[in-house]
């Protein structure tokens, strides 16, 4: 397991170093000069001169390349042009509340997937089964930019049930930045973000137990007269859920990104409604700094989904 | 069954963006300002927008916008794909291993997040849009290709070819990459409704298409602000995205299961 978990991190460098170097070149791919695209038509030189020398744009290349790669490595990104923050202290105010609401959305899609995806497939080809699995394909089918303001209209505006933006009149925190946020806040934002990923998880959870329920070892317990619920919750589904961690792992980047269209519908003050304001707002250094931070936190979740698939299946240690 | 399903919502979607200005008279552009906000009557089937512009009218427009970035995302990265794939399959070595690293790096990137970058950095316009978008699709059609170039180069009637004087690049273009197709076919299928929502995504939120080009995805974001008193602002362009991207859904679940059977789920 230990040169599994090696090899693994070792991997994870070049990867993290390509996601750095994209990042980087973000603020290059700029038409014209970024100083002036971030200050405006309306700048004077002596300001464009100052912003370009207070974010090292007169340097050569490799010389800034270096500067970026050294200050990421030790969590300096910059100061907000708009604010005048440390990138990194507003990201880190901003995380809780993007994680609250990533990891809400993750439990409510496997509360959704894991019941649906095992009905259909103990129903296989029955009409349960079609019915599940269409279910499944609208919900694949329907952008959460759209399913979030039809909840908000069905919940919030019509019922009245449940409030359609922000998150609440408390400033205390959980744990860290991880804000104290009444249920009735998270529900819509946490829905709209976990039910396509619901729809996905349960085609895969389908898929993979009707695979399973072929194998020898289902024939073999039903035939020591084992009750097919017992065969199916005690065995199959063990066997079967394997893979799906890796499509929950996988997903959690369709769950991050997802958080940018979810916050910005229900002004959730996480990292998603930052990136698009400060891109917005031209602030290059902090939307590099979003960009960075949601593609390190989406690698270390692969990183993570490996080695979990590794302890479960010890076949993968070895390929 | 998927296939009757999805064929008529695109071939819908396609005579609605081909012969739209024929079928609906109303210019998308032109404004009705003392009727703006207005439901579904006979006159404007589906309502005026915050401007007073007809939105039949401009949903039609915006079927043509969304199956252009479409098309245009899907050939651009189904090609460059097929190509980088089908080097990397072929050639093998360390020109493989290279790609490999391309190609792992940029999938390191939740793909609309890079997307958002690169429209953040180019600046939000239909052409950078699709440039977006290409960039990040080539990957999966790359790596999908170089997995089936690696079985189809071990073929007997590859190694025939080659045993023929069939140079590299004739033996890769003419023998081994179009072993590929069927696959790339079904992923081009569902690439069309991934893209349909990236853009959509992205004109949400106003990275995308540009005002006055209607778009689905800017005219769900316009609609936002007039949830509670013109909700049928939300509810036609998000239906129609939803019914678009479910017919090219049901249209990649059909071919892959006509192409290859025993992936029937």
């Amino acid at each position: 397991m230990l040169r599994f978990l090696a090899r693994r991190l070792l991997l994870t460098i070049p990867v993290l170093l390509g996601v750095a170097t994209l990042v980087f070149a973000l603020i290059h791919l700029v038409p014209g000069d970024p100083a002036v695209s971030m200050l405006g038509e309306a700048a004077t030189p002596a300001d464009v001169a100052a912003l370009r020398a207070k974010l090292g744009l007169d340097d050569p290349l490799p010389v800034q390349y270096g500067r970026f790669l050294s200050d990421a490595g030790r969590g300096h990104l910059g100061q907000s042009l708009r604010t005048g923050r440390p990138v990194t202290t507003e990201l880190s105010e901003k995380l809780g509340a993007t994680a609250l609401l990533a990891a809400t959305a993750m439990l409510v899609a496997l509360a959704v997937a894991l019941p649906l995806g095992i009905i259909a497939a103990v129903r296989a080809n029955t009409w349960v089964d079609s019915a599940a699995m269409a279910l499944a394909l609208v919900g694949v089918s329907m952008p959460n930019f759209w399913l979030g303001p039809l909840l908000a209209l069905l919940f919030g505006v019509h019922l009245g049930w449940l409030p359609i933006s922000g998150r609440g009149p408390s400033s205390a925190f959980l744990i860290g930045s991880v804000p104290r946020v009444p249920p009735e806040y998270l529900v819509l934002p946490a829905l709209t973000l976990g039910l396509a990923l619901a729809a996905i998880l349960a085609r895969m959870t389908r898929a993979s137990l009707v695979e399973e329920f072929k194998e020898l070892y289902v024939r073999a317990a039903l035939a020591r007269g084992l009750s097919w619920r017992r065969t199916v919750l005690g065995h199959a589904l063990r066997n079967g859920l394997i893979p799906i961690i890796t499509i929950v792992g996988l997903q959690f980047g369709a769950v991050l990104t997802g958080t940018i269209i979810t916050e910005t519908i229900f002004a959730w003050p996480g990292l998603g409604r930052l990136l698009i304001q400060s891109i917005q707002f031209r602030d290059y250094p902090m939307v590099q700094g979003c960009i960075l931070l949601i593609a390190v936190t989406y690698v270390a979740v692969n990183l993570l989904t490996d080695l979990a698939y590794g302890l479960a299946d010890p076949r993968i240690r070895y390929q | 069954m998927n296939l009757r399903i999805g064929l008529p919502l695109v071939l819908l979607a396609v005579v609605a963006a081909v012969l739209g200005p024929w079928i609906v008279p109303a210019d998308p552009r032109s404004q009705e300002l003392a009727l703006r906000l207005a439901g579904p009557s006979l006159a404007h089937p589906l309502g005026l927008d915050e401007l007073g512009r007809d939105i039949l009218a401009r949903l039609v427009a915006g079927a043509g916008v969304s199956l252009i970035v479409g098309v245009s995302v899907v050939s651009v990265s189904s090609l460059v794909g097929l190509l980088v794939g089908g080097i990397a399959g072929y050639a093998g070595g360390w020109t493989d291993t290279l790609i490999g690293r391309v190609i792992d790096v940029l999938m390191a990137f939740p793909g609309i997040l890079l997307a958002i970058a690169l429209v953040a950095a180019l600046g939000p316009s239909l052409r950078n849009v699709v440039i977006a978008l290409a960039t990040i699709g080539w990957v999966g059609y790359a790596r999908l290709v170089r997995g089936q170039v690696l079985k189809a180069r071990e073929f007997e009637y590859v190694h025939a070819a080659q045993s023929l004087g069939a140079s590299p690049a004739r033996l890769l273009l003419r023998h081994v990459l179009p072993s590929a197709y069927p696959a790339v076919l079904v992923q081009a299928t569902l690439g069309m409704a991934g893209a349909i929502v990236a853009e959509a995504s992205l004109s949400f939120l106003g990275l995308g298409v540009q005002p006055p080009t209607p778009s689905w995805g800017a005219m769900l974001d316009a609609g936002r602000s007039h949830l509670i008193d013109a909700p049928h602002l939300t509810v036609f362009p998000g239906l129609s995205i939803a019914l678009l991207v479910l017919g090219f859904n049901f249209l990649g679940d059909g071919l892959r299961d006509r192409i290859d059977p025993r992936g029937r789920t």
